[in-house]
């Protein structure tokens, strides 16, 4: 798994109290996860924070899986 | 009060939670305060050398086995960041109370009759502190979503009813220092006319931020003079208080319906049988002179209760260790008159502190268990009286004395007031 990856699935981790086993790649944050709509508001901010990148709203409507996220941040640092 | 003809439900006190300087649990809270004990210490949660008072009663941390907090044992670490400290301590009151009085209906019918009432003083002001921080620092866009929903008042509220299903009215108090009397005494009467046949109510307060001494050191409110010695900083009546210690905690009182609460053989504390309130209409944070409106909110209570003044074994005072002590002091003595040479009266501040929005629902809590235990519990450090009075303040250590009906009073910035009675249980 990429740095990326681990950082993301770390975070997630913290963030919505859930066991690491559970942070798939395909887990959606609300669906499998647990998370409501505020939880996923906190979560994208935790990864701009983490990850210094920006994520701006409609990007982040789109972010609903492990995998989303770990996709759209390391896109953002390819750009970079 | 009522309409001619109109009679009001009775309503008994089912269950009570605490959370305060003296720890968690009301038997353990009860027994550290009839022995004495304080609960002022040293502030831990920040540097205090930019400001004059430097101390406060705080909820000791440990485990929930020796009468201490760890949050994690009442709610989940994920939740916790969603809710101000105030919401925490309410939270935890309000599920020792709730636990206490064994009403946690599945029933939908159950639930919608059961409804929530804690208010708090301020709110989250400690979340405010720290989220304002982020606008000075130009990063408003990093405020969490949970910014306004941890710092909202009825939030307490809100947070209770969610983990217990309770779907009846969710409401809450706001009256500074007289919010815990007033949360009992609202939720009292919406049961008393049939909103609801249960409500959970009180007051929960965590000011203890540099926001919140801050302020109330501005408004020249908080003791200064006993830094080094915070156990003798509190002390009510006493010709050389300095200002009150600001305590945190939250009180959490399950009050029922009578014949509701008889049907399911519910174990009853005591009764709650007189509410008065009344305004100051004098000056935000000074009462006048001869405490006409504590005179007042107290003859409101007793004309509710329907009792005498002399049926009144105990009070527990607003007492918070400034100035008004004294004239709280002389508006009971008038409502009092002969009598008072026959009442016991203490300030249970001299012990935890002053809890703000709190104080009227975990001095209730005393209220009733001086009703239960026939123990007036004492008031710290009153050595040397500003002035002498027939009334007994149960001085220094705590007294065995007859109480049946005891009658607490909360007075609130703003000239808000409100007293409250209890009886033992029916």
């Amino acid at each position: 798994m990429s740095e990326t990856a681990d950082k993301v699935k770390k975070i997630v981790v913290e963030h919505l109290g859930v066991e690491e086993a559970k942070v798939t790649p395909e887990a959606s944050f609300i669906d499998d996860l647990g998370a409501d709509s505020l939880d996923t508001v906190e979560l994208v901010m935790a990864f701009e924070e983490a990850f210094g990148v920006e994520i701006p709203d409609d990007a982040a409507e789109k972010i609903q899986t492990v995998k989303d996220a770990i996709e759209f941040i390391e896109k953002q640092q390819a750009a970079a | 009060m009522f309409a001619q003809g109109f009679a009001p439900r009775r309503v008994v006190v089912t269950g009570m939670g605490i959370a305060s300087p003296l720890g968690l649990g009301i038997e353990n809270v009860w027994n550290r305060l009839t022995n004495g004990e304080s609960g002022i210490s040293a502030i831990q949660a920040f540097d205090t050398k930019d400001l004059p008072a430097r101390i406060a009663g705080q909820v000791p941390a440990g485990t929930k086995a020796d009468g201490k907090l760890d949050l994690a044992e009442w709610i989940p670490v994920k939740d916790q960041k969603k809710m101000d400290r105030f919401i925490q301590l309410a939270l935890v009151a309000a599920v020792e109370a709730v636990e206490d009085s064994g009403w946690m209906p599945e029933a939908e019918a159950d639930r919608c009759a059961t409804g929530v009432m804690i208010g708090s003083g301020i709110g989250g002001l400690q979340t405010i502190q720290e989220t304002a921080a982020l606008v000075v620092e130009n990063r408003a866009r990093r405020i969490s979503p949970f910014f306004i929903p941890a710092s909202l008042v009825n939030l307490a509220s809100g947070h209770v009813s969610i983990r217990y299903g309770f779907k009846g009215p969710n409401h809450s108090a706001v009256t500074a220092c007289a919010t815990g009397v007033h949360a009992i005494g609202d939720a009292s009467r919406l049961i008393a006319l049939g909103d609801a046949e249960v409500m959970v109510a009180g007051g929960a307060e965590a000011a203890i931020c540099e926001l919140g001494i801050g302020g109330f050191c501005a408004s020249r409110a908080l003791s200064t003079g006993f830094n080094d010695a915070p156990a003798t900083a509190s002390r009510p009546w006493s010709k050389d208080r300095d200002g009150f210690v600001m305590g945190e905690g939250a009180g959490v009182l399950v009050l029922e319906e009578l014949e509701h609460a008889k049907k399911r053989g519910a174990k009853i504390y005591g009764e709650v049988i007189g509410y008065g309130m009344s305004g100051d209409a004098y000056h935000i944070t000074a009462p006048p002179d001869d405490g006409d409106g504590a005179f007042r909110a107290m003859k409101a209570a007793l004309r509710d209760a329907g009792v005498a003044p002399e049926a009144v074994n105990y009070v527990n005072a607003h007492g918070t260790s400034t100035f008004a002590d004294d004239v709280e002091l002389g508006a009971v003595e008038r409502i009092f008159g002969d009598a008072a040479k026959n009442l016991a009266m203490s300030s249970t501040k001299s012990a935890i502190g002053h809890l703000l929005g709190a104080a009227g629902a975990v001095e209730a809590i005393f209220s009733i268990l001086a009703i239960r235990d026939n123990v007036a519990p004492p008031t710290l450090n009153l050595d040397d009286p500003s002035r002498e009075s027939p009334i007994d303040r149960v001085a220094k250590v705590a007294q065995q004395r007859k109480i049946d009906v005891a009658l607490s009073n909360s007075f609130g910035f703003g000239g808000t007031n409100a007293s409250v009675i209890f009886r033992a249980a029916p």
